[in-house]
C-alpha cells in the first residue's frame, strides 16, 4: 500500500503508529516529526531521533464533515460524511487530528478512549486514522 | 503611546463580485473624507494584503497607491492571514510613534471565493494548509466544530446556546448599514439550519465576503490641529503563541507537547488580550464594548471568556442574562459581527476598529453603546496570527 504522507506513521504487523521526533536536548516529542530543530525555544538542540508515538489516547473533541471538503481532499462518491478527532495521546501530551474510522459523531464523546489504526483515501493511499480501542 | 484614529471607511460587505481594489479603495476615500484630509495629505500607506486576488493582492499598499494615483507616500504591504489588518495598523502606528511620519492610511479588502476557503492551488505538500485538506478534509469548520464540542464537554454549552449567540449578532448587524445580512433571525431558524460540521450548523458559521475598510491614522499633535476631538489607538497586540501551545489550532495536525515543558500561564488567545491590556494600561472592567472574531458562535463565548469579560465557563450565562447584547453591561459584536458580515480578511480587523472608532464617537445610531469609552477588538487566524487592539476615548 501507498502511505499518502512519507515518515509520518507507519503500519506495521501490530498495527499503525505515529512517527514522531524526539529531541536529544530537552526531551520534547513532536508531531508530524520534525528534524533538525526543536519547538522548545529554550533549546538550541538540533539531534532528534525519530520515535513511535503512544498508539492510544483520549478523545479532546471531534467533528465531522458533513459537506465534501473542497480539493485537493478527494471526496468518495457518493459521499459520506468524514468524522474527524483530535485525540490526546498518552504520556506525550500532545493532541493529534486525524480521521475516525467506523464511527460516527453519535458514537464518540470527549474523553473516550481510541486506538490508532489506518484507512486509505477515496483515492487509493493510506492515511492514519483513529478507531474505537480493541 | 497612542496614536489617533483621525478617519474611518468602508465598502459595505457583501459578495459583490467585483475587484477588491475597488472595495478597498472606495473605503479609502471614505476614511479620507471622514479624516478631513486628501490623499495627497498621507505619507504612508499600508496595504494589508490578500492571497487570492493575485500578484496586485500580495502588494496591496503599492496597489492602493497606485489605484489613488501614485503620490510619492511610502509603502507597506503585509500578510498575517485574519489578522494582516491588525498587523498593517501596527506598522502604519509603529512608524508614527517614532516619529518619522503624521499621516498614515491602512487598507484591507478582499473579494473571497464562493463557498469553504481552499487552500492556494497546486500540489504542494510541505504546506500543512494544502495538507490538511488532502490528508484529512479539514475545512475551517472542523476546527471551529472542535472547540465548539470541546466547550460543550467542558463548560455544558449547548447548540441553543450557539444559537443565541447568532440572534443577539444578527439583531445588531440588521441596525449595520454595512453589515452583508441585515435580517434578524431565530434561534429556531438557526437550529433548523443544515448541519456542517457537528455540533455548528451553517448559520452558526460565518461566511466568507467581499469587503473593505480603512483608517486614517496620525500623530496626536496632527490631530490635535486637524481636529477637536478624536479618538486614539491605544494598543495594537500582535503577540505570537508562547511553546507549548496545547490548543490545536488551524492549520495545524497536531499540538506542541506539554510532557517537557508545562503549559504556559495563559492560552494565546488570552495571551493576545493581556498584552494589549498592559498596552493600553486598561483592564476588562475598562472595557465598554468589545468586538470579537465569532468565525463561529460558540467562539464568540470562548472569546468572552479569553478576554476577561468573564471567568471561565461563565460566557454562557453572561449571554443569556443580555449583558453582551446591545443594551447590556458589555456588549460583544455590536457590529453585528462576523455573523452578519462574513470575513473578508484582510479588512476584517480594520473594520473591527471602525467599529470601535464610530462607537468611542457616539456616532453608532441605533446601535449606540452608550458612554462608549474603550473599546476591544480581538482576532485569530491561521499560522499563530491574532491580534488585540485598544482604543480610547
Amino acid at each position: 500500500m501507498t502511505y499518502a504522507i512519507e515518515g509520518w506513521f507507519t503500519v506495521e504487523e501490530d498495527g499503525a503508529r505515529l512517527l514522531g521526533t524526539r529531541c536529544a536536548g530537552c526531551g520534547t516529542v513532536c508531531f508530524p516529526p520534525r528534524h533538525g530543530s526543536c519547538p522548545n525555544p529554550r533549546c538550541e538542540g538540533t539531534d532528534t531521533e525519530t520515535v513511535r508515538l503512544p498508539r492510544r489516547g483520549r478523545v479532546w473533541s471531534y467533528t465531522n464533515a458533513c459537506y465534501p471538503p473542497p480539493a485537493p481532499f478527494v471526496a468518495a462518491e457518493p459521499y459520506e460524511p468524514v468524522t474527524l478527532a483530535a485525540v490526546e495521546l498518552d504520556e506525550v501530551g500532545i493532541v493529534v487530528l486525524g480521521q475516525v474510522s467506523g464511527l460516527t459523531v453519535e458514537q464518540l464523546a470527549v474523553g473516550m478512549e481510541l486506538e490508532l489504526t489506518s484507512g486509505p483515501l477515496a483515492d487509493g493511499p493510506l492515511v492514519w486514522m483513529w478507531g474505537r480501542a480493541s | 503611546m497612542s496614536v489617533a484614529v483621525l478617519g474611518v471607511g468602508m465598502h459595505p460587505w457583501g459578495k459583490w463580485g467585483r475587484p477588491f481594489l475597488e472595495y478597498g479603495v472606495a473605503a479609502a476615500r471614505a476614511a479620507l473624507r471622514d479624516a478631513g484630509l486628501a490623499w495627497t495629505d498621507v505619507q504612508f500607506v499600508v496595504g494589508a494584503d490578500t492571497i487570492r486576488n493575485g500578484y496586485p493582492g500580495f502588494v496591496s499598499g503599492a496597489s492602493y497607491a497606485r489605484a489613488l494615483g501614485w503620490s510619492g507616500a511610502r509603502v507597506a504591504s503585509c500578510y498575517a492571514a485574519c489578522a494582516s489588518g491588525a498587523q498593517a495598523l501596527d506598522i502604519a502606528r509603529t512608524r508614527i510613534l517614532a516619529g518619522m511620519c503624521d499621516v498614515a492610511l491602512v487598507v484591507g479588502a478582499d473579494a473571497a471565493p464562493k463557498g469553504f476557503f481552499a487552500p492556494v492551488g497546486g500540489d504542494r505538500p510541505d504546506d500543512p494548509d494544502w495538507l490538511r485538506f488532502r490528508l484529512l478534509g479539514a475545512a475551517n469548520p472542523a476546527y471551529f466544530a472542535l472547540y465548539a464540542r470541546r466547550r460543550m464537554a467542558l463548560h455544558g454549552s449547548t447548540p441553543a446556546d450557539f444559537a443565541a449567540v447568532k440572534v443577539k449578532n444578527a439583531l445588531a448587524g440588521s441596525l449595520n448599514p454595512m453589515a452583508r445580512y441585515r435580517r434578524p433571525v431565530t434561534a429556531e431558524e438557526v437550529l433548523a439550519s443544515p448541519m456542517v460540521a457537528d455540533p455548528l450548523r451553517l448559520m452558526d458559521i460565518c461566511a466568507t465576503s467581499d469587503g473593505g475598510a480603512a483608517v486614517v491614522l496620525t500623530s496626536e499633535s496632527y490631530a490635535r490641529r486637524h481636529a477637536t476631538r478624536y479618538v486614539r489607538l491605544a494598543a495594537v497586540s500582535t503577540v505570537t503563541p508562547v511553546f507549548p501551545n496545547t490548543v490545536l489550532e488551524l492549520p495545524d495536525f497536531a499540538t506542541d507537547s506539554c510532557a517537557a515543558v508545562p503549559a504556559p500561564e495563559r492560552p494565546f488567545r488570552a495571551a493576545l488580550a493581556h498584552a494589549a491590556y498592559e498596552e493600553a494600561g486598561a483592564g476588562p472592567r475598562d472595557v465598554s464594548l468589545a468586538e470579537v472574531y465569532d468565525l463561529s458562535t460558540a467562539l464568540e463565548l470562548d472569546w468572552t471568556e479569553d478576554l476577561g469579560l468573564c471567568p471561565a465557563g461563565e460566557a454562557d450565562k453572561l449571554l443569556r442574562s443580555g449583558e453582551t447584547a446591545l443594551g447590556g453591561r458589555i456588549p460583544v459584536n455590536p457590529s453585528g459581527g462576523l455573523a452578519s458580515f462574513g470575513e473578508a480578511i484582510p479588512a476584517q480587523a480594520i473594520a473591527q476598529l471602525c467599529e470601535l472608532t464610530t462607537q468611542l464617537r457616539g456616532a453608532a445610531g441605533a446601535r449606540q453603546v452608550p458612554d462608549a469609552r474603550v473599546g476591544l477588538a480581538a482576532n485569530q487566524g491561521l499560522f499563530g496570527h491574532g491580534s488585540a487592539v485598544i482604543a480610547t476615548t
